[in-house]
């Protein structure tokens, strides 16, 4: 029975589609699979069902590298789709690639679609501005590292407030071991928690020309003595058990939502997963503040990925993307994309509307991201950050970071050896991209 | 047997009861896996005995698939890898037939040219290529198309080097009688050599059937419509998608359902496999 | 090489060899081809910027110390595979060849791993050593041990040879058992008569008279390990952790793929291609000799 449900329903879609042969059909290729790519199905469907110019098609092509890999490949085959959505550190590659890609602000002004920067919040859209800036990309699912807490474990160790510096942190952790914890803390994503927010939220640089914003001649410095001694500190309370490393990407979440760690590090975005997964109490609170570097924190940098428009499509193509991005954009959307997902919402307008409607008050710290994020004005050095190769040079960074944990290195020839390391990376780039 | 010892026996029975358990034991806990839900399965320890959502997840994965990849149902990324893996198999067992045959029974010009040529092709993985021959895959049009996804994985010279091996036994008496009644080369091809290689050729199936069956990568980078998705690659997805946990029960359902037709397919043809398989390679 | 006895020159084997041909030239040496021009490119990902320069990826590559610790590394590897798959395929035929009941049986139930994609074998064994999670890493704990393969490199490779080892049982297995069964059972009942043990007979007679099959297989499993194991690899390790378990063929995919480095990963690929014919070439000579036999 569910057979011929199926069959009918390709058939129904099929004589839709032969029906309505007029429409521009646009390509997305896209990274979200799980519930999340059910959700950009749903978004693809309601933004075809508002309008009968465009039908948007969206492709799930794999992880992230996958992805944009996928979408490089197909530009050189001339096979490109409309948009490709492409995480965070693969910016510069495609900033750099300046005939292969066609800016938002641009592509708003070639199709005569009315577009206003300012309704953006600032810290997600500086990442992705030109210096004069210009919208390169339109950020589509950002999400900032928070911290993540269990409140039952919480309640039992006796401590009241979550942690808000790194050594209430790991005095916090103590106690948690004292009532039968094996894990105080762990984390995911190293180098974009550990290093790029560590030093955006101490107002520090990871790299020259203003994180490589200025120019593709940079190199890092995040072998600095405030990185170096958070880090060796980590990997000093591994023995007691206060710190419990758990894998490069999102893998340790097991850790916390199977109760082992009290304490998680990681994306706003895993509201979902924890929220289906964990069977007890736990609330979001901002990332500690390291009192030895800074005395208030600055503000968080986003991760996540933004929707590419590529060139060498024919031109009522473009029309349909701009209508599509605002589409995207719009209050309504942002708002249920937010609530459903742990993402941050693009717009102020969204982030008004969730508050409207209660979203915050029935879940408390769902805002938290938000709050990082627009804690203050971005400075230079917590814009965001431009290297190229930085897919790589991520890696190196969790090789590094993982001989660091591993016991094989101290915290000072991890870092030194991941900046000589991802130097030559940046020269290759400045090279290949000359 | 040569003497009766029975405890040497009763040790040969229990190192190979072992040696089963060992190579068993991954698959018994995919299983188990894929008959629990999602809540057990993030809790430590996992079990090791079956639950009871089984056909729950079977129904989850077959018909409704695994969150949006548009949600492709597992039933149709199964249809897609059975057309890969057959035309993978009978494509390559037909070509190389052929160029086995000229190789080994006739002499005209470049033939050792020709030979080398397919010969360098032995054992290149796609992945090692990737890039280049997606280009031209895709200069030829060839994108979301079975054509794409089975004529470059068809270029390499297993099977050709295999059938070479096979008609190098066969006596030549077998020729010289066929000329005797005036056969001619298609004739033969037909007649004798075909018959006589049936077991190579089932053999060769098999080996191609999950050599088709079991790609990932190249399925991967060249379909980009999700009704061409083979399971494969559809189980490896579910692993990793961005920021969200791995949904263990329905991966694991998936790789039970990725797993199957290819063990099938060896099992209910065991006997010529083994026998085609050890009888030529060796 | 050619029949004794054979069809004179025509148009007909070049009809036949037409396809063949064909697909080798369109999906092999066009792309094999681009792949060695590629190696002396330095070039962005896109394709806007191009720079002849000869030799300097191959130089690069020669200087780069984590290049020349994955040759090493997927030595180690190979030899890894082939000794543990193939020492445990020789113990299960040779108990198979002692007994006399239900050898279809064991036959059928040790096979089947050999049909199982390496990407989903790789899963498998992630999820059965997954740190948190996993049946194997949770009985370690509980016996004091801390599994972490995410984190300890020695274990990440233990995983990925364990699971392509896994993999690999099945395939030595039929070829070994058909080995011992052609010896011929004269030989082994003389050696019975005399007085030779079983385990003695195996090591005197058995194990000398399979070493052509057992130096066959070993060429066949290192070229296993070479390059089908690519999907365990990258359903387990991703080549980590710190570099562990990144074999060559991976080392191709990482840079070229995830890098987009093209040059540097085409010029590996190249020196692939170069290790791939040699490998080719001995094997070639040795099945041809043993051909003639």
């Amino acid at each position: 029975m569910r057979i011929s449900k199926y069959i009918l329903g390709a058939v129904t879609a099929a004589s839709f589609a032969t029906g309505a042969y007029a429409q521009v059909e646009i390509q997305w290729w896209h990274a979200m699979g799980g519930a999340n790519g059910e959700r950009v199905d749903k978004i693809a469907a309601d933004f075809n069902a508002s309008q009968s110019d465009y039908v948007v098609v969206p492709s799930y092509k794999g992880n992230y590298t996958e992805t944009m890999t996928a979408a490089v490949a197909a530009f050189r085959a001339h096979e490109q789709p409309d948009i490709v959505q492409v995480f965070e550190v693969g910016t510069a590659t495609m900033m750099a690639a300046k005939g292969a890609v066609y800016p938002i602000t641009e592509l708003m002004a070639d199709t005569g679609t009315p577009f206003d920067q300012s309704v953006y919040l600032p810290a997600v859209v500086s990442y992705y501005q030109t210096p004069d800036g210009d919208l390169l990309s339109m950020p589509f699912n950002s999400s900032t590292p928070v911290l993540w807490y269990n409140k039952d474990a919480f309640k039992k160790a006796g401590i009241e407030n979550p942690p808000s510096t790194w050594d209430e942190l790991n005095a916090d952790a103590q106690k948690l071991l004292d009532s039968g914890m094996t894990c105080g803390y762990s984390f995911g994503w190293q180098s974009w928690v550990m290093i790029e927010n560590y030093s955006a939220w101490h107002n520090l640089p990871i790299g020259t020309r203003e994180n490589g914003f200025a120019g593709t001649d940079t190199e890092f410095t995040f072998n600095n003595d405030a990185v170096v001694n958070r880090l060796q500190s980590v990997a000093d309370s591994q023995a007691k058990g206060i710190f419990k490393y758990g894998g490069r990407r999102g893998d340790s979440l097991s850790l916390f939502t199977s109760g082992e760690c009290g304490m998680w590090m990681n994306s706003s975005a895993y509201y979902g997963s924890i929220k289906s997964q964990a069977e007890f109490d736990f609330g979001q609170t901002m990332l500690p503040l390291d009192t030895d570097v800074a005395d208030a924190p600055q503000n968080s940098i986003i991760g996540g990925a933004t929707l590419w428009v590529l060139r060498g499509q024919p031109e009522d193509h473009y029309k349909g993307v701009a209508a599509f991005m605002k589409y995207l954009s719009q209050p309504e959307v942002q708002a249920w994309w937010h609530q459903e997902t742990g993402y941050v919402p693009i717009t102020t307008a969204a982030a008004d509307l969730s508050r409207e409607q209660g979203f915050y008050e029935e879940n408390p710290g769902t805002d938290t991201a938000i709050k990082e994020l627009s804690l203050n004005p971005p400075t230079p050095n917590s814009r965001g950050l431009r290297f190229g190769n930085f897919v790589q040079i991520r890696d190196i960074i969790n090789e590094e970071m993982e001989a660091l944990w591993a016991g094989d290195k101290t915290a000072r020839e991890a870092m030194d050896t991941a900046v000589e390391r991802g130097n030559a990376l940046l020269a290759k780039f400045a090279r290949a991209n000359r | 047997m040569i003497e009766n010892r029975p405890l040497v026996t009763a040790l040969a029975y229990l190192t190979l009861i072992l040696g089963v358990g060992i190579v068993a034991f991954p698959i018994w806990i995919t299983f188990v896996a894929a008959t629990h839900d999602a809540v057990r399965m993030t809790q430590v320890p996992l079990p090791l005995w079956p639950g009871d959502q089984f056909f729950a997840n079977l129904k989850t994965v077959l018909f409704e698939g695994v969150g949006g990849r548009n949600a492709t149902p597992v039933w149709l990324m199964m249809t897609n890898s059975l057309i890969m893996a057959m035309m993978i198999a009978v494509g390559k067992i037909v070509i190389s037939l052929m160029s086995a045959f000229a190789i080994v029974y006739f002499r005209f010009p470049f033939r050792m040219g020709f030979f080398w040529m397919i010969f360098i092709t032995l054992m290149l993985p796609v992945e090692v290529r990737i890039l280049p021959t997606f280009e031209v895959v895709s200069n030829l049009n060839m994108l979301n198309s079975y054509w794409g996804m089975t004529v470059p994985l068809i270029a390499s010279a297993t099977a050709t080097f295999m059938f070479r091996q096979v008609f190098l036994t066969i006596p030549d008496e077998m020729l010289e009688a066929a000329r005797v009644d005036g056969a001619g080369p298609m004739r033969f091809f037909w007649d004798i050599l075909i018959p006589l290689s049936r077991t190579n050729i089932a053999a060769l199936f098999v080996i191609l059937f999950i050599y088709g069956w079991n790609q990932y990568l190249w399925p991967l980078l060249i379909t980009t419509d999700s009704g061409y998705f083979t399971v494969v690659m559809g189980m490896k997805q579910m692993l990793d998608s961005a920021e969200q946990a791995p949904e263990w029960h329905l991966i694991m359902m998936t790789a039970l359902m990725a797993m199957l037709p290819p063990i099938i397919v060896v099992l209910s043809m065991q006997k010529m496999f083994v026998k085609g398989l050890t009888e030529t390679e060796k | 090489m050619l029949k004794r006895v054979h069809f004179g020159p025509s148009l007909l084997p070049f009809l036949l060899v037409a396809p063949q041909i064909a697909v080798t030239l369109v999906f092999f040496m066009w792309p094999a081809g681009q792949a060695l021009y590629q190696s002396f490119l330095i070039q962005d990902a896109f394709g806007f910027s191009t720079e002849f320069v000869w030799f300097e990826n191959f130089q690069i590559l020669f200087e780069d110390q984590y290049y020349l610790a994955s040759f090493q590394r997927t030595a180690i590897f190979s030899l890894s595979v082939a000794v543990m798959a193939m020492g445990f395929a020789l113990v299960l035929a040779a108990m198979v060849d002692r007994i006399v009941k239900g050898v279809m049986a064991f036959q059928t139930l040790l096979i089947w791993p050999y049909a199982v994609a390496p990407v989903v074998a790789g899963a498998l064994w992630v999820f059965m050593f997954d740190p948190t999670l996993g049946i194997f890493a949770y009985a370690l704990n509980t016996i004091g041990y801390d599994w972490n393969h995410k984190l300890n490199g020695n274990e990440a490779m233990l995983l990925v040879v364990l699971a392509a080892t896994w993999k690999q049982i099945a395939y030595n297995f039929l070829f070994f058992v058909a080995a011992i069964q052609s010896i011929p059972k004269s030989l082994i009942e003389a050696a019975a008569i005399d007085g030779a043990g079983p385990m003695r007979r195996f090591w005197t007679i058995i194990f000398p008279l399979i070493t052509p099959t057992s130096f066959f297989l070993l060429v066949v499993n290192i070229v296993y390990a070479f390059f089908d194991t690519f999907g365990i690899i990258h359903a387990i390790t991703q080549g980590g952790p710190a570099k562990a378990t990144e074999i060559l063929v991976y080392k191709v995919y990482n840079d070229g793929f995830i890098g987009l480095d093209l040059g540097g990963s085409a010029a590996q690929s190249v020196i692939l291609m170069a290790i791939v014919i040699v490998i080719t070439v001995i094997q070639f000579r040795f099945i041809e000799r043993k051909v003639e036999y």
